[in-house]
This record gives structure tokens, C-alpha cells and sequence, in this order.
């Protein structure tokens, strides 16, 4: 990628940051933390990598992507809302009772969400069984799921890793946004899921490890996940929780808590400082 | 009647799906690791393509196939009742009744029928599991043909679909083709004094029920209610109207199943006294299919004295 490419994702990884805040804050409740250490995953899928297309958001041959963490639907709302799915103003509008956005993707009220998920470990499943699909009816199809380094505690992950190696679905790639933290504290010390490098790939997969916030490593793993043939590739990514708003960094607490009025100031504060910063560059 | 053809409703499920496939190209089969049990390994041979294990893991099978049905494909998952409604129950409720997805799901081995593997297999909790859920629909055919005839049905409506099948061979009493549907119930003996309303292998006993209480002189209705969920309340009523007394009968917990969908409905619109024939909140237990049946009260011998009862 160029790097006036480059700036344009870091520029728009910074607005999905803001919408993120934006529909915590609104709403007074929802999942900052895991939304924002996932932005440039999200970006990255949505603006460069994904086959897909914002005016036919059910369109036959799209490339599918479930969100297995679907608490952090504040972070998915907000990439597909600044990809033109729906108004960047109706972020404001999550998880209130009108609202088509609720707290947890719903595939038939959200445009640009391929599946319902909400319940951990259950995305994963309905993933490889939309990536089982596409390669039987041949189509080129391609299949991305973000999963939580907590989630992966579900036993049914491990289900759907080893039916996606035992099925050759190399058109399915799984992301684990590696953050080191869940609700009750460090995953390490909660239920280590340690090493998921090699568990990975004593399951079958084809494992890429990389920095989640670094655009040019997330290019190049989903580059290696394209030309990787005969089983699936999982994307191991060492993140942040909170990132890029400084207080909510690397802090459990804001794994499921919205800002309060002093705090979303203090958070669109360092944001807008850093888009501007960005933008200067 | 002793020379009746009998087929396990779960064998008539097999063919029906290789049947099926035959004429769907868009229709594929999970299993869990018992296909030659559900007998989805009859299309397996038909189709080995369209078949996929997906091994003993249900919870991934009922989502992967929740995924695949996004894709166009009309998926059938299979396993044993127990697994498929009960330890898979979560993965069917959000990711395939939340959404509203065109599943099916194909559950053998109901009830207590089961017979020798005993209580940790015989599911007669299903119905009130699957009926809970918002926009299921929740099948029960009583024999043969009709097993094949919902499974058809089943394929052609759009959404998600429980359909319970028995592992015992069951007297076959439906015409080939005949007119299923889906919400229907089946009046199979008009009578005035106690209507029996039944689904699975207890609707060929309340058939026999029906003919032992006329001989001695109650006029029972014989009711086959094959789809618990959406009820015929229309039956149901008239046929409380008509006879002022309910007998439910099932192979199922007493709790959350045909007699409760029934009560539910009758309490509200037209209260009438109704006896609940099914398992008493209570497990089964090992041993043969037929004697079970016999020790827990699922018979025509069960059904006569509960209506002679009533009818006093």
C-alpha cells in the first residue's frame, strides 16, 4: 500500500475510534474497549480488503464477515456506518429502544451485518459454515470472523477450528484480536489460552501473528491468508484494549462501560488531536 | 391390524431426505457422528458430496449449518433429540431462531423409546425447549409417510424447522402422498364425548384408544397433531366445543409440550377439563422400546382408562 494509503486508513481507523466513543457515550452502556483495539482490523477489512459493496449489502458473491465478538458491535457500527451501510448519525442511536441498532450485531435489522451473533463462540461456527457453503457452491467466496482472546475460552471454537482445518477452508481466516484482556481481568490469569500460536496450528491452521494497529502487518497477513491453499489461516493479534484513547488503554474496566460526559470530552479530545496530527503528517 | 407395515419414523427420514435430494440441489446434511443412527446416512450414500460430518460437536454443527443456510443452501442438522434441541439448545436459539434462518433441524431418537441406552438418551424435554423459541416451528410425525411428508414440507416453507423423529418402528396408517400441512391437525375419528389429541407414536395408540372406548360406548375424537408449534388452535377448539373434554397424549415430558400448548391455549379461550398423558417429570430408565412404553403410561391400554375416567 501507498503511503498516502496508508495515512487514509490511519484518518479513517481515527473516525471509527470517534464513532466508537461517539454510540458508548450515547447510548451510556456498550463495548469501547475490545471495539477499539480492533479499529484497524476493522478499517482494513471494510475499506481495502473485503468484496463487497455498501448500495447491495446482500449481494450474492460478497466476501462475509462475522463479528464472533459481538459485543464490540459499537467498533463493526461504526466501520460500516463511515463505509456508507447506514448515516454516521444513527451511531448515536445504539442500543436505544427505536433503534436498529442493538447491542449485538443483528443481521436483519443492520445493513452490511452478514450474521446475528452476540453469544461467544457461536460466530466462529456460522462462519466456517458460510465459508463450507461458498466453496460448495463455488463460489470465490471469502469468509472473515473476529474472535475475542476470551472467547476463544469457549470450547466451541475449538469445534469450529478443527472443522475448518478438516474441511480445507482456506477461504476462511480467523482473527483473534489478542488484547490480553477480558471482564474479569487478564485472560492469562482468568483461563490462559496460551500459547493460540501453536494451539492454532496443532488444529491445521496456516498462523500469522502480528501488531493489530500496524496496517502494513495486517495487509501482509491477509495477503498470506489469500495465497495460503488447502486450510484456513488464523491472524494472531497482539493489540490494546482501548486503543487509542488514553485512559481507557490496557484497563479491564472498560471492557463494557460507556464514557461519561467528562471522559467522551477527554476521549474526542485526544482523537481529534490525533486525526489532526495524522492529517499534518 | 397386527399385519401393519411398521417403519421408524427416522429410517422414513433418511429416505425422505435422499428422496429429496434427488429433486433440491441446494439441500445438504449435517451430522454429528451418527448418521447411520438419524439415518442421514442413506442420503450420505445418495450424496456424499451434500453430507458433511461434522463429528461430536453439535453446537458447531447447529451454527455451522445456521452460516451455511445465509448462503443460499437449505441445511438439515442431525443428531440425536437430546443433543441436537437439548445440548445444542443455545447455539438453535441465537443463531438460528434469532435470526430467523432457514434451518432445519432433524432430531431422531425423541422420547423415551429410546429403550435401552437409557435415561441420559431419551429426550422428552424437546418440544418445550424447541417450542420456546420465537418463530420455530416444531414437527412430530407419527409415522412413516407423514415423517416423509414434513420433511417435504419442512424444505418448502422458509424458516426454521424442529422435526422429531422415533427410533422405534411405528404401525404405518397414512396414504402415500396424502395432504400434509403444516399446522394442521388431522382428524382421523370424529366422536362427541372426549377428544384425544395426540402427536408421534401415541397417535397410532389413540387410534386403537379410540376403538377399545367405543366398544364400550365413549365416542372419542382421535386427533393427530403432528405440528405442536404453530398449533391448530382451530382444532383444538372445536374439538373441545364439540366433546368438553381433552385427553393430550405424547412421548414427551407432561411439562412444555403438546397437553401444556394445549392447556395454554384452552385456559385462555375456552376452559375445559383436559388430562395430560405423557412422561411425569420423571427420567426414563433402560430396557426394551415397547415395555417402556408400557411402564410409563404411553399405550391405548393408558389412553382408555384415562378417557373411561374422564367420561364417568
Amino acid at each position: 500500500m501507498t503511503l498516502s494509503e496508508k495515512k487514509q486508513l490511519q484518518l479513517t481507523a481515527c473516525k471509527v475510534r470517534m464513532g466508537i466513543i461517539e454510540s458508548t457515550f450515547n447510548a451510556k452502556c456498550g463495548h469501547p474497549g475490545g471495539s477499539l483495539s480492533a479499529t484497524e482490523m476493522f478499517t482494513y477489512l471494510y475499506f481495502k480488503e473485503m468484496n463487497i459493496d455498501p448500495t447491495d449489502p446482500k449481494g450474492a458473491g460478497r466476501d462475509r464477515f462475522v463479528l464472533s465478538k459481538g459485543h464490540t458491535a459499537p467498533g463493526l457500527y461504526s466501520t460500516l456506518a463511515l463505509r456508507g451501510y447506514f448515516p454516521v448519525e444513527d451511531l448515536k442511536t445504539l442500543r436505544r429502544i427505536d433503534s436498529y441498532l442493538q447491542g449485538h450485531p443483528n443481521m436483519n435489522t443492520v445493513p452490511g451485518v452478514d450474521m446475528s451473533t452476540g453469544s461467544l463462540g457461536q460466530g466462529v461456527s456460522t462462519a466456517v459454515g458460510m465459508a463450507l457453503a461458498a466453496k460448495h457452491k463455488g463460489e470465490s467466496v471469502r469468509v472473515y470472523t473476529l474472535l475475542g482472546d476470551g472467547e476463544i475460552q469457549e470450547g466451541q471454537c475449538w469445534e469450529a477450528f478443527m472443522f475448518a482445518a478438516h474441511y480445507d477452508l482456506d477461504n476462511f481466516v480467523a482473527i483473534i484480536d489478542n488484547n490480553g484482556l477480558q471482564i474479569d481481568g487478564n485472560v492469562a490469569d482468568v483461563m490462559s489460552p496460551y500459547p493460540i500460536v501453536d494451539k492454532l496450528e496443532a488444529f491445521g491452521f496456516k498462523v500469522v501473528a502480528i501488531n493489530g494497529h500496524d496496517f502494513d502487518e495486517i495487509e501482509a497477513a491477509l495477503a498470506t491468508a489469500r495465497e495460503t491453499k488447502g486450510q484456513p489461516t488464523a491472524i494472531v493479534m497482539s493489540t490494546v484494549k482501548g486503543k487509542g484513547v488514553s485512559f481507557m488503554e490496557n484497563n479491564a474496566g472498560w471492557h463494557g462501560k460507556a464514557p461519561n460526559a467528562a471522559e467522551y470530552e477527554q476521549a474526542m479530545n485526544e482523537l481529534n488531536a490525533t486525526y489532526a496530527e495524522l492529517e499534518a503528517n | 391390524m397386527a399385519d401393519m407395515i411398521k417403519t421408524a419414523t427416522r429410517d422414513a427420514y433418511g429416505k425422505a431426505l435422499a428422496e429429496l435430494g434427488q429433486e433440491k440441489a441446494d439441500l445438504i446434511v449435517f451430522d454429528a457422528d451418527l448418521a447411520g443412527a438419524t439415518k442421514t446416512s442413506v442420503f450420505q450414500k445418495a450424496f456424499p458430496d451434500r453430507h458433511f460430518d461434522c463429528g461430536i460437536a453439535e453446537g458447531n454443527m447447529i451454527c455451522a449449518a445456521a452460516g451455511a443456510s445465509t448462503m443460499g443452501l437449505v441445511p438439515f442438522a442431525s443428531s440425536f433429540a437430546m443433543f441436537a434441541a437439548g445440548r445444542a439448545f443455545e447455539q438453535v436459539r441465537n443463531s438460528i431462531g434469532y435470526p430467523h434462518l432457514n434451518v432445519k433441524i432433524g432430531a431422531t431418537h425423541g422420547g423415551i423409546s429410546v429403550g435401552e441406552d437409557g435415561a441420559s438418551h431419551q429426550c422428552c424435554e424437546d418440544f418445550a425447549l424447541m417450542r420456546s423459541i420465537p418463530g420455530m416451528t416444531v414437527i412430530c410425525p407419527a409415522d412413516g409417510e407423514e415423517a416423509r411428508m414434513a420433511v417435504r414440507a419442512a424444505y418448502e416453507m422458509e424458516g426454521p424447522v424442529y422435526l422429531r423423529f422415533g427410533r422405534l418402528a411405528v404401525p404405518e396408517f397414512h396414504e402415500k402422498n396424502f395432504n400434509f400441512q403444516i399446522g394442521k391437525g388431522e382428524i382421523l375419528r370424529d366422536g362427541t364425548d372426549v377428544a384425544i389429541i395426540a402427536n408421534g407414536l401415541l397417535v397410532y395408540e389413540a387410534i386403537k384408544a379410540g376403538e377399545a372406548l367405543a366398544e364400550a360406548g365413549i365416542n372419542a375424537m382421535v386427533i393427530n397433531m403432528a405440528t405442536i408449534k404453530p398449533l391448530d388452535e382451530e382444532l383444538v377448539l372445536a374439538a373441545a366445543k364439540k366433546c368438553g373434554k381433552v385427553i393430550t397424549c405424547e412421548e414427551h415430558s407432561v411439562i412444555g409440550g403438546l397437553g401444556e400448548a394445549v392447556c395454554g391455549l384452552l385456559s385462555e379461550k375456552l376452559p375445559t377439563v383436559v388430562r395430560r398423558i405423557g412422561v411425569n417429570d420423571e427420567y426414563g430408565h433402560s430396557g426394551p422400546a415397547t415395555d417402556l412404553l408400557k411402564q410409563f403410561g404411553l399405550s391405548a391400554e393408558h389412553i382408555v382408562e384415562v378417557a373411561t375416567d374422564l367420561c364417568k
